[in-house]
Formats: structure tokens, C-alpha cells, sequence
């Protein structure tokens, strides 16, 4: 049985600045366990530029800002289990988890901190009917064939969902050869940056498609082709807008989902909003010592935020270990109109400023940001427009003996 | 006789996206929308020369990966992307390779090395 | 150089075929099984309810109840012997006034008169004890005690492999297209061909058309489509029991129910079809479905659902019945056709009957001496103890490496699974074996890897790994060319 300080679930981003944080503020012996052959998270695939803008005042690559963490780790006395993946956690804090040389291992630790990232809806989860055929993938599975393996998904290709992932895929596949015929979007905003709708979809003259959504797949082999529909105010496909693509490749772009199931095993209490755990501004989970931060907590549009969140994270898991934590979360953070969620959910009563990480349920614009404690407006912020496809934050000044934090947002 | 050229664009320099408007009349460019001088010189460059960063990979011999992630150094003229990824595609690399190593010098012409953005054992 | 005469050659690998070659492979007899696929259970025995029926819906002296309680009665043991999931967890047929209880008291009266067991007509608390998550609106339900769910494609895999190693032979990429009588018979693909002197016409959905290339009966199969959605293990209001409504003529209806690996699924729906191969779901059927199932099941979580899949059973058309027979037409040849629901549940019957034909047809057989009824198979790595995983990691150490995260699926599984007696050739078929690809992300993660091992394992490039046919190929090429 091994035993540390602080384990760190995963060795992406937000596991990677968790765990130097950690070692930072003083925890001795940190571990990362990853479950890849190298570590890097999903930073390893996303070999396009549009990283580090605010973490390091430059623009990298996936790779690049990756490496900035791996070479700190890698110089440091944190050690890292790679090609391990975890079975289970126990409430005990108990790591089980196995690898190929070591096999079945298990780590005493004494604070955990989350940090799995997040898997991609899938096509059964959207309920498309059709057949099953091969060449559907999700554009994050497909940037791992693409970018990792070294394999050409397919040459005639249709997108669904005009999140980054999609966008970028539609531009990566068309540098490599294949014809990207169009993307479709099902509400009338993109989730995606609008840099990425220039550089992927108008450089490229690929037509991205509003309210639009794919309801059948055809192929009874390999896929042949797709029908894509409008749809109406309430998303339902309009029949007579039914239209036949032809293709050999959909890639689905329609969300993520935080990869919780070692989480939902501890029986943490779960924002099912987020779904990821609901936390106070330590980013401490309802379970005392275990920690959550970056995409399984919440999913992020930037990873500098993966990065600051997990060194909250780190710090107060170091913190736990040192002096323990009076849990006296006693300050709720709750959402009101127009704000999809707020996160923390949670802060202890002697927290004097903080920041709030919200997104909003809709675009508005221009829209105003309202903080209150209690019922009294302590902030006030104007913004252009607010997306729900990026995630903002306010920083507050919290007032002595209040109960409730609230956040709501208004067209101005 | 004046030739005005108006265009709205999004700029791609960083993640928020300023959505832009251009005025070329002759030699003279006016931007508005920009949240900084980047925007300003993108603008610019749309309208008379546009530029564009390539990211890929490129073929790797004898790594424990059998690609590299790779960049140009400095975005590179638009039109000269299609013959900058031609030669991507044809260049095969032999392991190792390290961090910001420069794998193709002057790529099809446009000044702009190959640089590789991992490194592989 | 001499040719390979079979005693039996069975068309089509189901889980009929699957039972009949099992059952033959007890005897002194050369038994081959040609399947025109990739794997054995690619008809309807991958997409059904996976039901062991108590019977009670079959009309008395029919073939179909005859087998069907046959073979319910022999399933707990056969499960047990060939370490294949089965749970015996009883069936409820729920109605919701007057006349669903007419129905289910009819539906009793046909379970007494095919000789089963164990049922009893309830009212609708007492059904809501048994379970707990049925609706308010059933009033009454038929309880039979003997129903039971099984994996319907590992059941035709471990009959399959049980085959195999007691001598009978496997051909996949066999499509027959034709069949010559002189002497024996030669069966004949595209680029292969095979003598055998009983051919066993077992094609599912293609009986009619084997029958017609053998110049046997003239029959006609309707292919019959039903739609599937199946729901995420932790779903909430999951049921343990399965949850039927009362039947109409196109079938026993939408049904909820577990699966042996914990998932929920609800459906069918029953629609006839014109071409056998549209195995597509619709957003009429699947909202058919939805619609059923919520009479019966307090309220079902949509969006915990997984997947959507279809299967098309094969009816026989003239007879509510299965055609299982000597033919009259052709010597030496067997028809198995029409096996509809409650072909599942009939399935190790249908072998047994398949050898009386057999014999009645005047084929000799001898029992083998050393025949194995058990199939050695490890435990799932998934279900193992901590003492077990060690064990395993001793032995080979790819039970260390963990592929498909959502099941906990090893790569130790996948290759053994690869080099099978029923080899998985496709990435469909190591899913089926192993449950890799069947999670919550459904194959997001793995996809990619189980991609890797078996281009690996069986020394193949990239495109030339399929999902389920040739034709399904996962990529296309390679990113840069050859290597």
C-alpha cells in the first residue's frame, strides 16, 4: 500500500497545475495517477494554437501548454503513475487502482483531488434514428484517430454541434484531404468561439448551418449519407425542410459530459446542472479532503481557467493536510434569472473576496450582471453580450454575516 | 475615382473574437471594433495581405509516437497554405525530436519555419 | 487430395444454428456451420429482448410451445454449464382494466395447457409489491415465476464454442449461393465450396431464400422490425422483473425489462417489413415505444438513454408457428425457419429436435465419449475480487491494462477474446464478448484503442477493420500514407 499526501486523479491540465499547486503550498508526497501512456489530458490531441493567451501571455498549442506543466512536474519530487487507471475510491480515501507492470495497486491518501476531465455526448444519448453504421464518431474521438494514431477517419464529412471541438475538426479535416460539407447547429448561436467559426468554417467555405440537426443516419455498412432537417422554436424537425446528404463521416459535436463515475461511487453531492460535484470556493467537494477541479467539475472553454481553478484546488488540499478546514460553509451561492449556474455553490463564512465563475442560460445583449448579498446589490457589471458558450467570471467583495450570494443576470 | 473596400470580420488573434469592421479606400485602412492594436493589424492584413497560422502533424520515424505536432513560427500567407501542407504531408521526421525544433526551414517560401510543438522520444 | 465430406453443414449461425451445432457436436458426426458474416448472432439473435419466455403466450400444440418450454427448462443449466449470464427473475403481463384481464386469464389458461408452472393471476398491489416500480394504473398482472432474462448473443456464442471444441467447424464469410445435389450435397459461395450429406437450413431471415437455392419448399419469411431503446445502468425506477402488456396480434408488445448486465431497455415495436436488410430505427417507432412503455413503469429517465438499435425477427408467413422440419421436397435437408419469438427462449430445444430430424432422415449418430458439456471461460474482469485480479495478473499481465473505462473491460479480455474459438474479428464482436464499447461512451474512448489491438492481434492495416461487415471499415486509410 502506497501512501500520500495528496492523489491527484488525472494528469491533464487542471491535474497537472492541482498537483504543483499542491506541492506549492506545501503537501510533501503528491501523486498523479493517469491513465494514458504520457501525460498531458486531452491537451495532447488539441494540436491547434489558442492556449495560454492568459496564463502566459502567448499563444500555444495543445502540446505546448501542456509541456509548460510537465516539465515543472517532471522537475519536481511529484510522482506520477502513468497507464494506471482507478477502479474505485473509497470513502476512507482509498485509491484502487492497476496498471500493466505493477498490476493491482492501492494508494492510502490523505486529501483527493479530482481532476478527470470529461467524455463527449454520444449519438445514442441524442437519440438519432437510422442505422448503425460505421464512420460516427464523436470529433473528439476522431481528433485522437487524426492527431494520435495517425488515421484518416473518412473523406466526405458532415458535422454536428458547432462546439470548438467540431469546429476545429471541420478545419483539421479539411488540411488533411477529406470535404467537409457542412456543419449543423441546432440552436441559432454557435457554442463555439466566433474566431473559430472565421478561421475553421469561413476560411474553409464551410457552411455552418442554424437550427438545423441531423435526424437520420443511412448506411448499413459504413455510412452512405445523412438527412438533416430545420427545426422549429421548440427544436422539433420541420418534415418538409428533410434534406439528403451525402457523406461518409458524421462527427458529433454535441457536448460534454464531466466523467464522474468515481465521484458518483463516493456519494458526493452533485450539481445536476453542471454534473459535476457542487463545491465551496476551495473547491472542496461535500466530502471533507476530496477536491474537484477543472472538467469534471465544470466544463471549461479556456483552459488558463482549468489551470487557476486547480490551483485553488491544490492549495487548500495542501491546506487540509496541514491545519484541516473548518467546512463552515455556511454562505450559499445560488443562481437566479438568466444564469444557467454559479459556481462555487458554497463559500465559508470568512471569505472576503471572491470569484464567481457563472454562464448564461441564453445570448443576451447587451446584458448586466448583478451580484447580490442577501437582498442588496453589491456588484454591478455591464457586458457587450454573454454567451452560454463562454464561461465568465466576476470577482466580488463578500460583506460580513450574509446568508446567500446570488447572481442574475438582465438585458440592459 | 476611389476604390472603398468595406468588410465586417471576426478577429482570430486571441479566443474573443472582436467582430470588426474595415474601410480600405486606396492605401488608407480604418478599423473599428478592435479591443486592441493586434486586431487593428489583422484587419489590415485581411484586407490586403491575409496571413494565417498552420498547425499539423508530420510523419515521425522511429518515436514512441508516430506522429509530431508541429506550427508555423509566424503565420504565413494565406494562399500559400495549400503548398505549405503539401509539403507537411511529404516530410517524414526521424526521432528524437525536441520541443520547438525547427523540422522544415522557409516553408514553401513563406519564411516561416516548421517548428515542432511536442517532443517525441 | 481427398475432400472433407460433413455429415451435417448448418446454414446460418444463430443461436439456432449455434444450439443445433452444439447439440450434433455430443455425436460421433463431421458438423461444419457456414455463417455468411463475420460472427455467429448477427440476425436477430444480437437485437432481441433477450427473454426467457415462461411460455404461456404460445398457442397449445404448437411447435413454438412445445419447444419454447423445453427450452426454458433446460436454460438455467446450459447457462450454468456454458458460464453464459442468465437471471431467473420472473415476468409480469400487466393489464389496466376489464378486458386486459379477460386477456390475462387467457394467457393463463394457454400456460396450463402448455404444461408450465408456477404462474398466478394478481391484482395491482400485489404486483406493485412484486415490483415496485410498475405504475398505478395496472390493475392486475399474469406473475410467472419460471420467466427469465439471458445475453441471447453470448447464449449462440457459448453454444457456438462449445461446438468447436467438441470438433464441429466454423466458416465465417460463407454466403451460400448455391446448393447442387448429387451424391452429397455441394454448398457453394462465391469462392468456396463444401460437401456435407444433411444440410440444416437454420438462415433466419434468408430461410425462404436457402430453401428456394436448395429447390426445398416454397415458403415465404416476413421480416418483422422491431425497435429498441436501452437505458444507462443507473438509471432510477429501473425494473427487475420483465414487464409485459397484454399482446396483440403482431406480438407480445412493448416490454420493459433488465438486462443480465444491469442496463434497462424498453421495446419492441412490431412492423413488417419489405426489405430484410433495413435494420434502421425510426423516430415514429422509437416514440411508439416511449409511449407504450409508460403505461406500464413509473416514470422512465430519457435522458439517461444509451443506444437505439433494431432487430428483425423472422416470421414464418402462413402459421403463428415455427417451421422446423424434415423437408418434404428436398432429401437430406432440414428446415429451421420462421424461428420468431419465443426463438430464444426454444433455442437448446431446437438443437435437441434439430438431431431427431436428423436421425429420422436416417443419419447414424453415436455419442461421443468424451464430450464437454462445460465451457472454461474466465470471470469477467469486471466482476472479480481483488484475490481473483491479482490471480489474473499474475498470469498475464494485459489484465493490468484497463481499455474500455465505462465497463471495465482489460485488454487481457479483448485479446482473448480476438483468439476465441469463435474468434472476434470486428470490433462489434469484441463488444459482444467483452462489453467494451457498450458504456456510457460508447466507445468514445476505447473506440480508438480496440482499433489498435486488433490490428495488432490479427496482423491487419487499419482500413481493413470493420465494425460488423466488410464493408463497415472504421477509418480509411492512414494520415500519411502507407508505412
Amino acid at each position: 500500500m502506497l501512501k500520500v499526501d495528496v492523489a491527484v486523479i488525472g494528469g491533464g491540465p487542471a491535474g497537472l497545475a492541482a498537483a504543483l499547486s499542491a506541492k506549492e503550498n506545501g503537501a510533501e508526497k503528491v501523486l498523479i495517477i493517469e491513465r494514458d501512456v504520457r501525460l498531458g489530458g486531452i491537451l495532447s490531441q488539441c494540436i491547434h494554437n489558442g492556449f495560454g493567451l492568459h496564463m502566459f501571455k502567448e499563444e500555444l498549442t495543445g502540446p505546448e501548454y501542456a509541456q509548460r506543466y510537465i516539465d515543472k512536474v517532471e522537475n519536481s519530487d511529484i510522482d506520477v503513475m502513468m497507464d494506471t487507471m482507478v477502479l474505485e475510491i473509497t470513502k476512507d480515501k482509498t485509491i484502487h487502482c492497476i496498471n500493466n507492470e505493477e498490476g493491482y495497486t492501492i494508494v492510502k491518501a490523505q486529501a483527493i483531488i479530482l481532476a478527470m476531465g470529461c467524455r463527449e455526448r454520444t449519438r445514442g444519448a441524442l437519440n438519432i434514428a437510422g442505422d448503425r453504421p460505421s464512420g460516427v464518431y464523436t470529433a473528439g474521438s476522431a481528433q485522437y484517430m487524426v492527431n494520435m494514431q495517425s488515421l484518416m477517419p473518412g473523406k466526405s464529412v458532415v458535422i454536428l454541434g458547432s462546439g470548438d471541438i467540431g469546429l476545429i475538426m471541420a478545419r483539421r479535416m479539411t488540411w488533411e484531404g477529406a470535404k467537409v460539407k457542412m456543419v449543423c447547429e441546432l440552436m441559432n448561436y454557435s457554442a463555439g468561439l466566433n474566431r473559430n467559426i472565421a478561421q475553421c468554417l469561413d476560411d474553409n467555405d464551410i457552411p455552418l448551418k442554424f437550427n438545423h440537426t441531423v435526424v437520420k443516419i443511412h448506411g448499413n455498412s459504413r455510412l452512405e449519407g445523412v438527412t438533416i432537417a430545420k427545426v422549429d422554436e421548440n427544436f422539433k424537425p420541420i418534415k418538409e425542410t428533410f434534406e439528403y446528404v451525402e457523406c461518409d463521416t458524421l462527427l458529433l459535436s454535441v457536448g460534454l459530459i464531466p466523467e464522474n463515475e468515481l465521484t458518483s461511487n463516493l456519494e458526493i453531492d452533485m450539481n445536476p446542472v453542471t454534473k459535476g460535484a457542487i463545491v465551496d470556493e476551495m473547491r472542496q467537494c461535500s466530502m471533507e479532503g476530496i477536491f474537484a477541479c477543472g472538467n469534471v467539475l465544470h466544463v471549461h472553454d479556456l483552459v488558463d481557467n482549468v489551470s487557476k481553478e486547480a490551483e485553488i484546488a491544490g492549495k487548500f488540499a495542501a491546506q487540509y493536510i496541514k491545519e484541516g478546514i473548518e467546512a463552515q460553509r455556511e454562505v450559499v451561492v445560488k443562481n437566479k434569472d438568466n444564469v444557467r449556474y454559479a459556481l462555487p455553490n458554497y463559500i465559508r463564512t470568512d471569505v472576503e473576496k471572491l470569484d464567481i465563475y457563472y454562464r448564461v442560460t441564453k445570448t443576451i445583449k447587451p446584458a448586466v450582471v448583478n451580484v447580490y448579498a442577501d437582498n442588496k446589490v453589491i456588484k454591478t457589471k455591464k457586458m457587450r453580450v454573454l454567451n452560454p458558450g463562454e464561461m465568465e467570471s466576476i470577482n466580488v467583495d463578500i460583506p460580513k454575516a450574509v446568508a446567500e450570494i446570488s447572481v442574475e443576470i438582465k438585458e440592459a | 475615382m476611389s476604390t472603398k473596400k468595406e468588410r465586417e470580420l471576426t478577429c482570430i488573434v486571441c479566443p474573443v473574437g472582436c467582430v470588426m469592421k474595415v474601410v480600405q479606400d486606396g492605401d488608407n485602412i480604418e478599423v473599428t471594433g478592435n479591443a486592441c492594436k493586434r486586431g487593428y493589424t489583422y484587419a489590415a492584413d485581411e484586407m490586403t495581405a491575409p496571413k494565417r497560422m498552420v498547425t499539423s502533424s508530420i510523419s515521425v520515424e522511429g518515436g514512441d509516437m508516430p506522429l509530431v505536432s508541429i506550427k508555423t513560427s509566424q503565420p504565413i500567407p494565406k494562399e500559400k497554405i495549400d503548398a505549405t501542407l503539401i509539403e507537411i504531408k511529404k516530410t517524414i521526421v526521424k526521432a528524437p525530436i525536441k520541443i520547438g525544433e525547427a523540422i522544415i526551414k522557409n516553408v514553401a517560401g513563406t519564411e516561416a519555419d516548421i517548428v515542432a510543438t511536442r517532443k517525441v522520444d | 487430395m481427398e475432400i472433407m465430406v460433413y455429415d451435417v453443414a448448418i446454414i446460418g449461425a444463430g443461436v439456432s444454428g449455434c444450439s443445433i451445432a452444439m447439440e450434433l457436436s455430443k455425436y460421433d458426426l463431421k458438423v461444419i456451420m457456414l455463417e455468411k458474416g463475420l460472427d455467429v448472432a448477427l440476425g436477430a439473435t444480437k437485437a432481441n429482448s433477450g427473454i426467457v419466455h415462461a411460455g404461456y403466450d404460445c398457442e397449445p400444440n404448437t411447435i413454438m410451445a412445445k419447444l419454447n418450454v423445453l427450452g426454458s427448462n433446460m436454460m438455467a443449466k446450459l447457462c450454468e454449464d456454458l458460464k453464459v449470464p442468465y437471471e431467473n427473475n420472473g415476468s409480469l403481463v400487466v393489464g389496466f382494466d376489464d378486458e386486459d384481464r379477460e386477456k390475462l386469464e387467457s394467457l393463463y389458461e394457454k400456460g396450463i395447457a402448455n404444461g408450465i408452472e408456477g404462474m398466478e393471476i394478481v391484482d395491482g398491489d400485489k404486483a406493485r409489491q412484486i415490483e415496485k416500480n410498475l405504475s398505478e394504473e395496472v390493475a392486475c398482472a399474469l406473475y410467472a415465476k419460471t420467466a427469465g432474462i439471458v445475453s441471447p448473443y453470448e447464449l449462440a456464442i457459448g453454444m457456438c464454442e462449445n461446438a468447436v471444441e467438441n470438433g464441429a467447424v466454423l466458416e465465417f464469410d460463407f454466403e451460400v449461393i448455391k446448393i447442387e445435389k448429387n451424391e452429397t450435397y455441394k454448398i457453394s459461395s462465391n469462392d468456396k465450396s463444401v460437401e456435407a450429406k444433411y444440410i440444416v437450413n437454420a438462415a433466419g431471415v434468408y430461410a425462404d431464400k436457402i430453401s428456394k437455392i436448395a429447390g426445398a419448399e416454397d415458403f415465404k419469411i416476413i421480416p418483422r422490425k422491431g425497435e429498441y431503446i436501452l437505458f444507462d445502468k443507473q438509471i432510477p425506477n429501473k425494473v427487475s422483473t420483465v414487464v409485459f402488456q397484454t399482446p396483440s396480434k403482431m406480438g407480445k408488445g412493448v416490454l420493459t425489462a433488465p438486462t443480465v448486465h444491469g442496463n434497462m431497455f424498453i421495446g419492441p415495436n412490431a412492423q413488417d417489413m419489405d426489405n430484410k436488410e433495413d435494420k434502421s430505427t425510426s423516430l415514429e417507432g422509437l416514440d411508439y415505444i416511449k409511449k407504450m412503455a409508460k403505461r406500464s413503469v413509473v416514470s422512465i429517465d430519457y435522458s439517461k438513454i444509451i443506444t437505439q438499435f433494431s432487430g428483425i425477427r423472422a416470421v414464418y408467413d402462413g402459421k403463428k408457428d415455427f417451421y422446423i422440419k424434415n423437408s418434404e421436397v428436398a432429401p437430406n435437408f432440414v428446415q429451421v425457419a420462421g424461428i420468431c419469438s419465443p426463438g430464444l427462449s426454444a433455442s437448446p430445444a431446437i438443437g435437441v429436435m434439430v438431431k431427431d430430424l436428423l436421425e429420422e432422415a436416417g443419419l447414424n449418430m453415436a455419442k461421443k465419449e468424451n464430450y464437454n458439456a462445460k465451457r472454461d471461460v474466465p470471470k469477467p474482469f469486471a466482476e472479480m475480487t481483488k484475490e481473483e485480479i491479482n490471480e489474473a495478473y499474475k498470469k498475464d499481465k494485459k489484465y493490468g491494462r484497463i481499455i474500455c473505462r465505462c465497463e471495465t473491460v482489460t485488454e487481457a479480455e479483448i485479446v482473448a477474446a480476438i483468439h476465441s474459438k469463435v474468434p472476434a474479428l470486428t470490433v462489434d464482436s469484441i463488444k459482444r464478448r467483452t462489453r467494451g464499447t457498450s458504456g456510457r461512451c460508447q466507445g468514445g474512448f476505447c473506440g480508438p484503442r480496440i482499433l489498435d489491438i486488433l490490428c495488432r492481434e490479427l496482423d491487419k492495416e487499419p482500413h481493413e477493420i470493420v465494425k460488423v461487415d466488410k464493408d463497415s471499415n472504421i477509418v480509411n486509410s492512414r494520415l500519411r500514407g502507407d508505412k
